[in-house]
Formats: C-alpha cells, sequence, structure tokens
C-alpha cells in the first residue's frame, strides 16, 4: 500500500465517494418507488405477473455497460451525465424488486387480506395500510441485494469517465498501481455495508409486531 | 331481519354451492347456520356483507336489497368475526379493536378510548391493548376478534366459526361469555359452526344445511332434534339427539339425597369406608370431598384411602360434571353418569354442595316428562335408516 498516494488524494476520493453515495443510493430508492405500483399490479393480476416478471428477467439481463451507451441516445443526455448511470440502475432495480415485492404481497396471509375486506376497506386503503406494511420483511431482503448490488454495478460507469470509486479501479489499471484498487475495493464494502445495515435497521423499526416474544 | 329471497350461488366451475335459498332471519336473535362442509353455509353466510355476490335472488336487511349499498360501506355497518379472528397482526390490540371507527371516520385517540372499554366488555384485561396478536393466545385472540366486531355497535353480526380454532376447554368459556353478552346486546347474528352441539347450545334458531346447498330444516332447536325434517338431518344431528334432547328440559324437582362430606386437609376416618356405607345408598366405595368454601372437589376412593396423611386433591378422582341450580335433565344426568361414584353432584348457585342425584331418578323424571307432554321433546321417534329394516329385507 502505497499511504502517501492515498494522503495526497484523500481529497478526491472523498469526493468520489459521496458521488458513488447518490449514485447508488437515488436508483435504489426510486427502483423501489417504481416497483411498489407495478408489483402491487402483478400481485391483483396473475394475467400481468407472468408479463412483469418476464419484462423484469429480459431488462435485467441487458449489459449494465451496454445500457450506460445507449440511454444517452435515448434520454437525448450527454455520455457523462450521471442520470445516466441513475436510469440505468433504477431499471435493474424496478426489474429486481417487481418479483420481490408481487411475492412479498402473495406472502400476506389471506385470512387477513379477507379479514381487512370484510371489516369494509377498500382495495388501494387495504393494500397500503394492511398488505404493505405486512410486506415489508420481504420487500426488505430484496431490497438489501438490490442495493449492494447497485453500489458495484456504480463502479462499471467509470468506463464512461463518471466520476465515482470506479475511478480508482480504471486508474489502478492504467497505471498497474494496486494501492487505488485495493482502496476502492474496500471503500465499495464499506459503502455496500452501511447500505446493508441501514436497510436492516428500516425494517426493524417499521416492524415492531415482528420482535416481540410470542406467547403460548 | 335478514331475508334471503330465493338466492342462489353457483361458482365459476360450476360448484353449486347454495341452493334456492329463502329464509327470514330474526332481529335480535342467534341464527345458527349449521351443516357438513359443502353445504353452503359460510357461502350463505358471506353473501349477507356481500364478500360473495348471489348468482340469482336478493339479500335483505331490513326491507333494503344489500346490492343497493356500496359494498365497504355495507361492510362497516356488519360485525364480522372471521375463524382463528383474522386479526391484524401489525397492529396493537386497541387498534385492531378501533379498525371500523377509523375506517368510519373516527379520530384514532377517540376509536382506541372506546376500544380500551371494550377489551374490559369481551373479558381482557386493559393492559392486553398494547400488545400485539402474536403475544395473545388463541381464545384471547379471539375475543379481540369479538370485540372488533362490535367496536362499531353494528345491530348485525356475521361469525364465521369464531370457536373452531380453540381448544374445548376454552371453546365452552368463550360460547358461555357470548350467550351472556348477547343477552345484555340483543344484537341479530348469524352463526356459522359444523358442530351440532354448539348449534344447539348457541341458537335461538338453526338453520340445518345439506350439501349442495339445501335448506334441509329452520327452527328452533329443541325442535330439530326432536322432530328432524327429514333422513338428512336426522342423520346429522346424530343418534344422540335424544340424549341432547334432554338440554331443553328443566331438571325441576329431583329427590335429592344426602352426601356425606370430607373436608380437604382433614384426617380420613379410619372407618372411611364403612361410615359412607352406613350414609349413602351406592354402595360405601366412594366419599366426597369438599374445600373450606363447601365446593366439591373430588371424590375419594375409600379402598385406597391414604391413612399416612390428611387428605389432599392428588388422593382424589376428579371429573365428574356439576348440576347447577337451572340444570337441564342432560346437565343432571351426565353429572351422575360422570361421576366415579354414579351420584351426580348437586350444587347451589355459588357452587356449595347441596346433595347427590342418582341417574335412575333422572330417567324416572324423563319417563314422567314424557308422560305430561307426549310427542314433545325428548321423542326417540326412530327416523331415518334404521339397521333392523336392512336386516329384514336382507335376512
Amino acid at each position: 500500500m502505497n499511504w502517501a498516494w492515498l494522503n495526497r488524494n484523500t481529497d478526491q476520493i472523498l469526493s468520489w465517494l459521496v458521488q458513488h453515495f447518490w449514485l447508488a443510493l437515488l436508483p435504489t430508492v426510486l427502483g423501489l418507488l417504481l416497483a411498489l405500483p407495478l408489483g402491487a399490479l402483478a400481485h391483483r393480476y396473475r394475467w400481468s405477473y407472468a408479463t412483469l416478471i418476464t419484462l423484469a428477467g429480459l431488462l435485467y439481463t441487458i449489459p449494465s455497460i451496454a445500457l450506460f451507451v445507449v440511454l444517452p441516445a435515448i434520454l437525448g443526455t450527454r455520455i457523462l451525465d450521471p442520470l445516466n448511470v441513475v436510469v440505468a440502475l433504477t431499471l435493474y432495480t424496478l426489474a429486481l424488486l417487481v418479483r420481490v415485492v408481487a411475492d412479498a404481497l402473495d406472502s400476506v396471509p389471506p385470512l387477513v387480506v379477507q379479514s381487512a375486506s370484510a371489516m369494509g376497506y377498500r382495495p388501494l386503503r387495504s393494500l397500503i395500510t394492511v398488505q404493505l406494511p405486512l410486506a415489508i420483511p420481504v420487500i426488505g431482503a430484496g431490497l438489501r441485494v438490490a442495493a449492494v448490488s447497485n453500489v458495484s454495478l456504480v463502479s462499471v460507469a467509470a468506463l464512461l469517465g463518471i466520476p465515482q470509486l470506479g475511478q480508482l479501479f480504471t486508474t489502478g489499471f492504467q497505471l498497474n498501481f494496486y494501492t487505488p484498487i485495493i482502496a476502492g475495493i474496500v471503500l465499495c464494502l464499506l459503502l455496500a455495508a452501511v447500505f446493508d445495515i441501514a436497510i436492516q435497521l428500516i425494517v426493524r423499526l417499521s416492524t415492531p409486531w415482528q420482535r416481540v416474544v410470542r406467547a403460548r | 331481519m335478514i331475508n334471503f329471497q330465493s338466492v342462489s350461488k353457483v361458482f365459476p366451475d360450476g360448484t353449486h354451492a347454495v341452493e334456492d335459498l329463502t329464509i327470514e332471519i330474526p332481529t335480535g336473535k342467534i341464527t345458527v347456520f349449521v351443516g357438513p362442509s359443502g353445504c353452503g353455509k359460510t357461502t350463505s353466510l358471506r353473501m349477507i356483507n356481500r364478500m360473495i355476490e348471489p348468482t340469482h335472488g336478493s339479500v335483505l336487511i331490513d326491507g333494503k336489497d344489500t346490492t343497493s349499498i356500496d359494498a365497504p360501506t355495507l361492510r362497516r355497518g356488519i360485525g364480522y368475526v372471521i375463524q382463528n379472528a383474522g386479526l391484524f397482526p401489525h397492529r396493537t390490540v386497541l387498534d385492531n379493536v378501533a379498525t371500523v371507527p377509523v375506517l368510519q371516520g373516527q379520530s384514532k385517540k377517540e376509536a382506541r378510548a372506546a376500544a380500551g372499554d371494550l377489551l374490559a366488555r369481551v373479558g381482557l384485561d386493559s393492559a392486553m391493548g398494547n400488545r400485539y396478536p402474536a403475544q395473545l393466545s388463541g381464545g384471547q385472540q379471539q375475543r379481540v376478534g369479538v370485540a372488533r366486531a362490535l367496536a362499531a355497535d353494528p345491530p348485525v353480526m356475521l361469525m364465521d366459526e369464531p370457536f373452531s380454532a380453540v381448544d374445548p376447554v376454552v371453546r365452552a368459556q368463550l360460547q358461555d361469555e357470548f350467550i351472556r353478552l348477547q343477552d345484555e346486546l340483543g344484537k341479530t347474528i348469524v352463526f356459522v359452526t359444523h358442530d351440532i352441539d354448539e348449534a344447539i347450545k348457541l341458537g335461538d334458531r338453526i338453520a340445518v344445511f345439506a350439501v349442495g346447498g339445501r335448506l334441509a330444516q329452520f327452527a328452533a332447536p329443541a325442535e330439530v332434534l326432536s322432530r328432524p325434517a327429514d333422513d338428512f338431518v336426522a342423520d346429522f344431528v346424530g343418534r344422540d339427539r335424544g340424549y341432547r334432547a334432554l338440554s331443553f328440559v328443566a331438571s325441576g324437582k329431583l329427590p335429592l339425597h344426602q352426601e356425606p362430606t370430607l373436608t380437604l386437609g382433614d384426617p380420613v376416618p379410619t372407618d372411611a369406608g364403612s361410615s359412607a356405607e352406613g350414609l349413602t345408598e351406592g354402595g360405601g366405595r366412594w366419599l366426597l370431598v369438599v374445600d373450606g368454601r363447601g365446593e366439591p372437589r373430588g371424590w375419594l376412593d375409600c379402598r385406597r384411602v391414604p391413612t399416612d396423611h390428611p387428605v389432599t386433591v392428588e388422593d382424589l378422582v376428579l371429573g365428574g360434571s356439576l348440576a347447577g341450580p337451572d340444570a337441564s335433565l342432560r346437565t343432571t344426568l351426565d353429572a351422575a353418569l360422570s361421576s366415579p361414584s354414579g351420584r351426580g353432584v348437586a350444587v347451589d348457585a355459588d357452587l356449595r354442595v347441596l346433595g347427590t342425584v342418582a341417574a335412575k331418578d333422572v330417567l324416572a323424571a324423563i319417563e314422567a316428562a314424557r308422560g305430561d307432554e307426549p310427542g314433545e321433546a325428548p321423542a326417540v321417534t326412530p327416523t331415518g335408516p334404521e339397521f333392523w329394516t336392512k336386516a329384514e329385507a336382507n335376512p
């Protein structure tokens, strides 16, 4: 490890870290927000389930580097615009989470859904205030996978020159110099851990009923 | 009053769940829909609050066609207790109970305060209010289910096998409290069960459904037992319906026999066997043991009398039901039959021993009742396919 190099470039690395954080966070949140209604649709109507899941699967198989290159043409953005990364990763998150949300809603006990309907809940209110809260643990598990995979996918955008931790890898390869590569890996792992822990914490706090000691 | 007018339900797969059902469910009474599985009783129940829409015919509540009311609005005005309670696992007990008032636009604070009062009404401690359903026993969950259905004070309550998932002891307890609650509230209740004993115990009226959704009989419980409308009902009600029918005959004045008792903790008299023999008609083997308040605790077997220590609960043969002041002939006969001594223990309202009743005296009372009211319950007229007719046809 060349500590002197790291010391000299601390400011640059930190700004890449912050950029990387945002580029991973935004698509995770946006992807989740889009996946909720689409997943609910797939859960509600069986015919849409197969269609949506197949489309999502296809979307996920598009190589990320290809998507980064193609999106500017579709969106009319500049090739170096970070928006391309956000849109591409949002699509991947969405693809991953549509199925998660649909399956999470399917996992809510039918008796509870029926009981909500019998109490006089309208379908939308039942979805938002009864089914969705009960689906949180399963959705949270899927979201952890999506967030961690976003942290790693952001680095690929370094090939296009968008500033984030991926720059450490390209720099390292070009100079045949391992210090930035190791630093990049460590920081990516740390960032992924932060996302993972944060999501677990949010799930825990929003599902107090899961932590109670069971009677009987 | 709830009216089914020629209601039929055919499911998309072609199953005829309910066949041309016409029935008038009286206001302020418990009407029980009973029948084997697949008889359409639950389907019929769910057509009242439009969880299921009929294929033909209409359901009227107080003369108003239910389809003229928006389904969620209709449902908020009808209490519903589902199997296994169907509580919301992510909400506290209080919030579960407050569900319908909140849906109707009441503030959460107000609805929770009212929910707290309701908990006491269904026999739950107010400390339970902040627990989650998973922290309650099955019986407690069921009580919360009843409280939730009562929260908006609906005139009509639908109960779909509400007590089927709890053990028999808790079930009997819940049934008793349910009857007490209904005496106070006087709701129009439609109750679905597959258990004929539960139907007889709870129902003011019983609707017996046959497989295929045919209403086989709609009558008071005593009548269903004494005069089954057809072979199906007779068969469903069961071969011991004569015994069940005794539930509807008060014991009245039965000869009560003096019973010597021993108090827990007292030393067993050395001549226990012979002294009991001297005092009781049924033979000297069993001695009734009571506690300090005079409540019966069990029977002591005088052939295995503990001589080395005062009598304790461990020495007793437990069991034997008790006949209270308003006991029916069924309860009294059961008390006699279930007691190891063959003597049924009769108690007063405070559960203190009054004396014992012999099975033969109960049988005499049954004979006497038959003499007074010819043809009335308990009737044992054979109905349904009898074995001896088959034997004749096939010698």
